[in-house]
Parts: C-alpha cells; sequence; structure tokens
C-alpha cells in the first residue's frame, strides 16, 4: 500500500468543513436562523463566502496553546518578579484601570456577540469563522484580566471591574457602544465590530495601549499584546472579507451597509476618544500623539481602503472631515473633563507638567497654546493655592454617545457642541452631528439607553442600603457608591491617592517621574533620582 | 539543604477582585475563578435586542430553570482559555501521531468494501450530528446565562466542530483524501432511512428557544443515546469483525465525551439539586427527548448491529438510566 497523499492546509480545512451543514427538511430555515432577514440584507449565494482563516480547530487549538504557555509563562515571572514596580511611575497605572475596567469588557461583549453570529449565520463557512472570532475574544478577556490581575493586588481601581462596567457613568460610554452592536441584527453586528471597528480602528485601540505598555515596561500587558496580534491580523481580514461579501452579493446591500458604516465609524470613533486621552495624558513615556496616530491610522490607511471601496459605491464615513478638524483638540478637551470631573471617576487625576505642556505645544502647534495652555497653567495655580478647580455639577450627556456633551464645534474651538431634537414629547441632546445622524436614524432605540446622570438624577442610583431620608443624606457621595467607586479612595488628585503614596513607598521612585517625589520615601534616597 | 531566594517583599494591599473575595473569602483566587465568576454584564443594559425584544442582552428568563446564583453552574474541570488550548493541544498531538502511523500502514483503506461502507455510513455521517451539536452548544454559549456556563459552552462548541472534523479525517482515511466518503456520507444523512429519525430530532433541536433545555437535550439525551450507540456498541461489533483499526481511532472521541460528561453532568446535576420545579422540568424535558430520540435511533441501531440491536439499546438505556439516578433526575 502506497503512503496516502497529503493535503495542503486549505485543502484540508476545505474538506474537514466540507458540507457538514445541509439544507434542512424537518423544520423550516428561517426558523433555526431567524435573525437572518429582518435587516434587509440579501444574500444570494453563502458559498462565495471566503473563509479567511481556513484553520481546522485543532490546528487552532495548537498554534493558541503554544502561544498561552509562553504567554502565561512570562505573566507568571512578572508576578514572581514584582514586575508592577518595574513600569515608568505610577500615573502609568491608571492607564491599566481604563484598561481593566472599559477594555476587557468590550472584549467580553465581543465574543458574546461573536457566539450569537457563529450561531444565527446561515452557512457552515461564516459560522465557523464567526465562532474562531468569538474564543478569541474570550482569550482576550480572559488574559487581559490575568495580566492585569497581579496588579489589582497592590493599586486601587482595579478590583471591581464587572460591576463598574455596568454602573459606572463615564463606563456607559464603552458600555453602550456594544450593547448598541450586541442588540443589532447579526450583518449589522459583524459590519460594526468586524469592519469599522476591528478593520478600520483596531490599530487605533491597540497600537497606543501595547506600544505604552511596552514603552513604560509593563512586561505584563505587552506580552498580552504580543500574543494577540496575530489574533487581531485574524479578525482584520474577516473585517474586510464581511464587507466585500455583503456588497458583492446584492446591490441593494450598498445603501444598508453605507449606513452602518456611517454610523460605527463615528460610534467608535466617541469610544476612541478615551484612547485619545490615554496616549497624551496618561503614559509617562509617550510613545505618539493622538493627532499623529489619527494622521496614520485613520487619514492614511483609512483613506487608501475607501479609495479601495470606491468600486462598490462606498463612499468614506459620513463626519469623517469632523474626526480631522477634532484630532487637534479632542484629548484635551477630554482630559479637561476629566480632570474638573475628578472626584467621580474611578482613577486620580493630575495636571501636565512644564514638560508636558512643551511637548503638547510642539506636537499640536495649532491648538495647545491657543487653546489649552492659559488653562492647565490657571488650574495648576489654583492647585499651588490650595483651592483645585473642580465641577461640582454632573455633565450633560449625549444621548447617543454618552460622553459629556464636552466637544466644540468643528470650526470653532471656542464654542461647545449642543444639538437637540423632540421626539415623543421629550427632548434629547447632542455632543455632536454625528450622534445627532444617529439618534434620528434609530429614535426608538437611542430613546431606551441608561444614561447615568439622568438615572442619577431620577433617584435611580441607590444601593439597597443607602437612606435618603437620613438627615446626613448625600445623594453626590451615594451615587459614587452606587457606581463602584469608592469616595475618597479612588479619583482626586494624583499627588494625594494612596497609588501615588504607596509607589514612591515602595519603589523609592517618584510616583510621576515629571513633577518629582511627593513624599519622603524618595528624597531619602534622591542621589539615585537626581537625573 | 534548602536554597532560598531571597525577593523584595511588599505586602500586597488586597488579595483578589472584590467580587472573587466576596464569592470565595479572602484568598488567591485561581485563573478559572478569576475569568468564570461574575464576569458577565447583569445590569443596567441600554437597549433590548431588535432581534428579541422580549429580553435584555443577557437575561435569565432566557430558559425556564431558576437558579438563585447562575455562577453555581461550575466546569469541574476549570478550563479557563489557556488551560482548555493547552490541554486540547496536547491530546491533538496524541491523536495525529495515532493517525499519521495507521496513514503509513494504510490501514482502513485496506478493510473489505463493505467494511468501509459501514464506516462511512455510521461514523462519517456521524459528522452532520457533530455539526448539529456544535450548533446547539454554539446557542446555549450566545444565549447562556453567566460566565461559568457559556465559557464552557463556547469551548463545547468547538469541541464538537473538532470531533466533526475527526470523523471527517476518518472519511479521508478511507477514501485516499478524495472526499468522496464525505459525498456518499452526506448522502446517508440526508437521505438514507436509518438516519431520517435522527436528522428530524437535530433539526428540532435548531428550534428550541430555551437554551438549558437544549443543554439537556443534546448534551444529555441524545449524545447520552446516540455516542454509546456508535463509539462503544457499534464499535464493539466492527472490531469483532475488523480488528482494532477503527477503535484505536474512535478511542479519540471516546475519551473526549468522558471530560465532556462530567461538565455536563455537573451542570445539570446543580441545577436539578437547586429546587423541586427544576427537577421536575428537566425530568420531562428527559423524557420527551428521550421518547422521541430512542425511537429514532431503532432504525440506525439495526443497520449497524443486526441482530444485536435490541440487547444494545437496552444496555445503552440502562446505563443511561444509571447516569440519570446519578443525576438525582428520574428513570425513563
Amino acid at each position: 500500500m502506497t503512503k496516502a497523499k497529503k493535503l495542503s492546509l486549505k485543502q484540508n480545512y476545505t474538506m474537514l468543513t466540507k458540507g457538514l451543514d445541509w439544507e434542512p427538511s424537518y423544520q423550516k430555515k428561517e426558523d433555526i436562523f431567524p435573525q437572518l432577514s429582518f435587516e434587509g440584507i440579501k444574500i444570494h449565494n453563502w458559498d462565495n463566502w471566503e473563509d479567511p482563516f481556513r484553520l481546522t480547530i485543532d490546528a487552532y487549538w495548537k498554534y493558541q496553546g503554544e502561544k498561552e504557555k509562553k504567554l502565561y509563562a512570562i505573566i507568571d515571572a512578572f508576578q514572581q518578579n514584582n514586575g508592577q514596580f518595574n513600569v515608568t511611575d505610577a500615573r502609568y497605572i491608571q492607564a491599566l484601570k481604563i484598561f481593566i475596567n472599559a477594555v476587557v469588557g468590550l472584549e467580553y461583549s465581543a465574543w458574546r456577540g461573536f457566539t450569537r453570529l457563529g450561531r444565527e449565520l446561515g452557512d457552515a463557512s461564516p459560522r465557523i469563522a464567526t465562532q474562531m472570532q468569538a474564543i478569541d475574544e474570550m482569550r482576550h478577556a480572559t488574559t487581559q484580566t490575568h495580566a492585569i490581575s497581579h496588579y489589582n493586588r497592590f493599586f486601587e481601581g482595579m478590583g471591581n471591574a464587572p460591576y463598574q462596567y455596568d454602573h459606572a457613568w463615564y463606563l456607559s460610554i464603552p458600555k453602550s457602544f456594544f450593547d448598541d452592536a450586541c442588540s443589532a441584527g447579526p450583518f449589522e453586528f459583524i459590519v460594526a465590530i468586524s469592519f469599522a471597528f476591528e478593520y478600520v480602528l483596531t490599530n487605533l485601540v491597540f497600537m497606543p495601549w501595547m506600544s505604552g505598555a511596552a514603552y513604560n515596561g509593563d512586561m505584563s500587558t505587552v506580552s498580552f499584546g504580543f500574543s494577540a496580534q496575530s489574533d487581531e491580523a485574524r479578525h482584520m481580514t474577516l473585517g474586510l472579507e464581511v464587507i466585500k461579501f455583503l456588497l458583492e452579493q446584492d446591490p441593494d446591500n450598498v445603501a444598508i451597509v453605507q449606513k452602518w458604516i456611517d454610523k460605527w465609524f463615528w460610534r467608535a470613533y466617541r469610544v476612541l476618544s478615551l484612547v485619545a486621552t490615554m496616549m497624551d495624558y496618561m503614559l509617562p513615556k509617550r510613545v505618539m500623539s493622538w493627532d499623529e496616530a489619527w494622521t496614520i491610522y485613520y487619514e492614511e490607511n483609512g483613506g487608501a481602503l475607501f479609495a479601495d471601496l470606491a468600486r462598490y459605491g462606498i463612499k468614506p464615513p459620513r463626519n469623517a472631515e469632523v474626526t480631522i478638524k477634532e484630532k487637534g483638540r479632542l484629548s484635551h478637551e477630554m482630559w479637561s473633563i476629566f480632570y474638573a470631573n475628578r472626584d467621580v471617576v474611578g482613577f486620580p487625576l493630575w495636571l501636565p507638567s512644564q514638560e508636558e505642556m512643551a511637548w503638547f505645544s510642539e506636537k499640536y502647534p495649532d491648538t495647545f497654546d491657543k487653546y489649552y495652555r492659559p488653562r492647565f497653567e490657571y488650574w495648576q495655580e489654583l492647585e499651588d493655592l490650595g483651592t483645585p478647580y473642580t465641577n461640582s455639577t454632573l455633565p450633560q450627556l449625549c444621548q447617543v454617545c454618552q460622553w459629556p456633551c464636552l466637544f466644540t464645534e468643528a470650526d470653532d474651538p471656542t464654542e461647545f457642541v449642543h444639538r437637540e431634537t423632540e421626539f415623543d414629547g421629550e427632548i434629547f441632546h447632542f455632543c455632536s452631528d454625528g450622534c445627532h445622524q444617529i439618534f434620528e436614524d434609530e429614535p426608538k432605540k437611542y430613546i431606551q439607553a441608561w444614561l447615568p446622570v439622568h438615572q442619577i438624577y431620577m433617584g435611580n442610583c441607590l444601593l439597597p442600603d443607602a437612606d435618603p431620608s437620613s438627615p446626613d443624606f448625600n445623594p453626590m457621595a451615594e451615587a459614587i457608591r452606587y457606581m463602584g467607586i469608592k469616595p475618597g479612595v479612588d479619583g482626586g488628585l494624583f499627588k494625594d491617592h494612596s497609588d501615588a503614596k504607596n509607589w514612591e513607598k515602595w519603589t523609592e521612585r517618584p510616583a510621576n517621574i515629571h513633577q518629582g517625589a511627593s513624599t519622603d520615601f524618595v528624597r531619602k534616597t534622591s542621589s539615585q533620582n537626581s537625573k | 539543604m534548602a536554597v532560598e531566594i531571597k525577593t523584595a517583599g511588599v505586602k500586597p494591599v488586597r488579595t483578589a477582585f472584590e467580587h472573587l473575595i466576596a464569592r470565595f473569602g479572602d484568598k488567591p483566587a485561581t485563573r478559572y475563578q478569576e475569568f468564570a465568576f461574575d464576569t458577565q454584564p447583569k445590569t443596567n443594559f441600554h437597549y433590548r435586542p431588535l432581534w428579541d425584544p422580549d429580553h435584555e442582552i443577557y437575561d435569565k428568563s432566557k430558559t425556564a430553570i431558576v437558579m438563585a446564583d447562575w455562577y453555581a453552574l461550575k466546569d469541574p474541570r476549570q478550563f479557563y482559555y489557556g488551560s482548555y488550548t493547552i490541554a486540547r493541544a496536547k491530546q491533538q498531538d496524541a491523536i495525529d501521531q495515532q493517525m499519521a502511523f495507521l496513514d503509513e500502514r494504510g490501514a482502513l483503506s485496506e478493510l473489505p468494501d463493505q467494511a468501509k461502507r459501514l464506516i462511512t455510513f455510521s461514523l462519517v455521517a456521524l459528522r452532520h450530528y457533530e455539526w448539529g451539536s456544535n450548533t446547539n452548544n454554539n446557542f446555549i454559549a450566545a444565549y447562556g446565562y453567566g460566565t461559568t456556563i457559556t465559557q464552557a459552552a463556547t469551548m463545547a462548541m468547538c469541541d464538537r466542530l473538532a470531533m466533526a472534523q475527526h470523523l471527517s479525517r476518518i472519511g479521508l482515511f478511507l477514501d485516499d483524501k478524495t472526499g468522496v466518503s464525505l459525498d456518499e456520507a452526506k448522502e446517508f444523512w440526508m437521505s438514507h432511512s436509518a438516519w431520517q429519525g435522527l436528522r428530524r430530532q437535530v433539526e428540532n433541536m435548531f428550534v428550541v428557544s430555551d437554551w438549558f433545555e437544549l443543554m439537556v437535550a443534546q448534551n444529555l439525551v441524545a449524545d447520552g443515546i446516540v455516542c454509546p450507540l456508535i463509539f462503544q456498541e457499534f464499535d464493539r461489533h466492527f472490531r469483532s469483525k475488523h480488528g482494532n483499526d477503527l477503535s484505536s481511532l474512535t478511542n479519540y472521541s471516546v475519551r473526549w465525551q468522558k471530560d465532556f460528561t462530567r461538565w455536563v453532568d455537573a451542570v445539570i446535576k446543580t441545577a436539578a439539586a437547586e429546587s423541586a420545579e427544576n427537577r421536575e422540568l428537566i425530568d420531562t424535558w428527559v423524557k420527551n427527548w428521550h421518547l422521541h430520540i430512542n425511537s429514532a435511533i431503532d432504525g440506525l441501531a439495526s443497520e449497524l448491529l443486526g441482530d444485536e440491536a435490541t440487547a444494545s439499546l437496552t444496555t445503552i438505556n440502562n446505563e443511561f438510566n444509571v447516569r440519570l439516578s446519578k443525576l438525582g433526575l428520574s428513570a425513563i
């Protein structure tokens, strides 16, 4: 007997998945896949779907299992050697709080969202592709939790991420984003997440966090990043495949897909504002500015992509020009809002140092010195006088993206954007034309939004043990407690925060490398830190 | 003499994530616990799903089963993604070596045509059943409540795809990798009268909307009857006539079933023990699905086992009843 022939990886995949599913005859196909028709997308031939992964599950296990072994060896070593003290300073740790409280929740929702598609898409090939992405996303939520777990043992504000994701006001921004996708039909979900988010914008999430981790000595998180990179590359490929498949199936799909691209580009961009802030203000050692990142990853890469998609009749996303006009302001406007509201957020805030402001002047020559430097210098004076500026009222939130209405007019950085509309006898408020347009298209969806500030004012944000009739009842403190933020522990000024104090005690290095030490723990070893 | 490396001793300010301390006490958490418990969003959802406006995105009422704590449905294997993929990669390495060895020898392809046809008819056609099970476990992963169950169901979804692919590989052993056996097997699955009862039941499962009912129908009842029929009774029958080569391939599925059953049994036993209502509900589901599935495989058993079919089905059902009683459920 001669040895049987060997199949290539692709042939092997094709054979092993060949005809696994079948045309049902005992139940109706529309009852088995009930979500396929209501969005108006027309699919004529699923056979035209090219599975971009072409991974059999055994190959997947081996490949991923190997990556997991390496990753956990590093995480173990990191923990054993107290690697948390090797990062640049304690401000970097604050960026990790956003990561565990917001990003892990997004990965979690991506996992569950893709499992739905794995079940609901009407053909074996796209179902296998989305099942694979589902378990990848589960991987990311898991490994991110494990990579950051050790930090939680030493620092505040990371201990109850799932609770905060459900309750904290600024975390309703990422949560509502993914709730929006998960509550949409399967085709909208995959355009939103695989294309608009993963393909067009993923570099803007991945690059800043992971390069930021690398630049700042965070071996645990950056190892996750390296390990997840090949997963992300697969997911991006899926995003492009999806869009081409939908557009090629039927000309009527083009307008629907365009509408989703417009919507999800804007939705994703608003979520990414959080990343802009992190990149410019929270990384002690910076990778690049938000302005630079947006120029490269959206304007240049995205521009080429949409030029390529023009042959299908797809146009660049609506309002893309606004993102370009805003890029010199976004992070500064955002950090101002966080600073002003620092007593109700889960991490402490600080003002940029002279060194950092010099960097901003260089990176943002048209905007920083003109609009933001004077503000920060004034706030620094107030801090030095012991009367730091603070905002004591709750901000007006946008009905769609749920950011405070903090953004300025595309053509006038001195004027806040404020749009509103009436629906069903009520007034709804928006941070931008982009969000307003999204609302007008699906008002019945967006009026449902759980807007934290509204909920607080309606008295819905109280823990069961809160007693509004008690004489010392403090509605603000109670609302913060409801949000999973510890009053007096989690927010406030960085220099007074226990993370900063503990950092200097434990490492004998300044908690803020740009401001110098603020406790005696460092001064006693100042000769080592005089540089 | 023990060598002790001194490391800088900084006492942590807490031992674990707060929700884990609340659940398990003030001690370091395992990696399984860190992701599996209390991580699913549970309140303040923003929008009702357009595809199911009667429910929240994650909603306890998507099954009639009621649990005070959904995280009680633990995975006794304590798999998290890393331990799962590493364990499966290792098992796959072992079966790959086995398959390479058989491939060298041209095993299975030397069997008489009748025996080959029987393998195509049974095991290769079963790949479609496994795909059905992939679909059903996928449903549980998508619509189940709580991370412990949905995480394990996501792994089960992948496992069932792996089983379908493993059976496909057996087909490729028979047909010199042309895929002809896969086409023949699909024809059996679609049209042969002996398979239609089971295919009907699988399709019926595809329209069940209660995810826990699917857990019972697919993972307890259907697997509890179909898997022993193929991997125990048919395998024994085949071995007695044609030697051990096939068993050395199905052994993989048998071992996997044992691992899978640990999870299925733990989940169902815990849910049944929660309340009399849960137990009655599960009993009813077991009874209904068993009634249909057991009668659906009569023809299949005869085709595979000939005269031994009745005795084999009796054995399978007796063993199934023993299992039910261990789970605190009523015999059928």
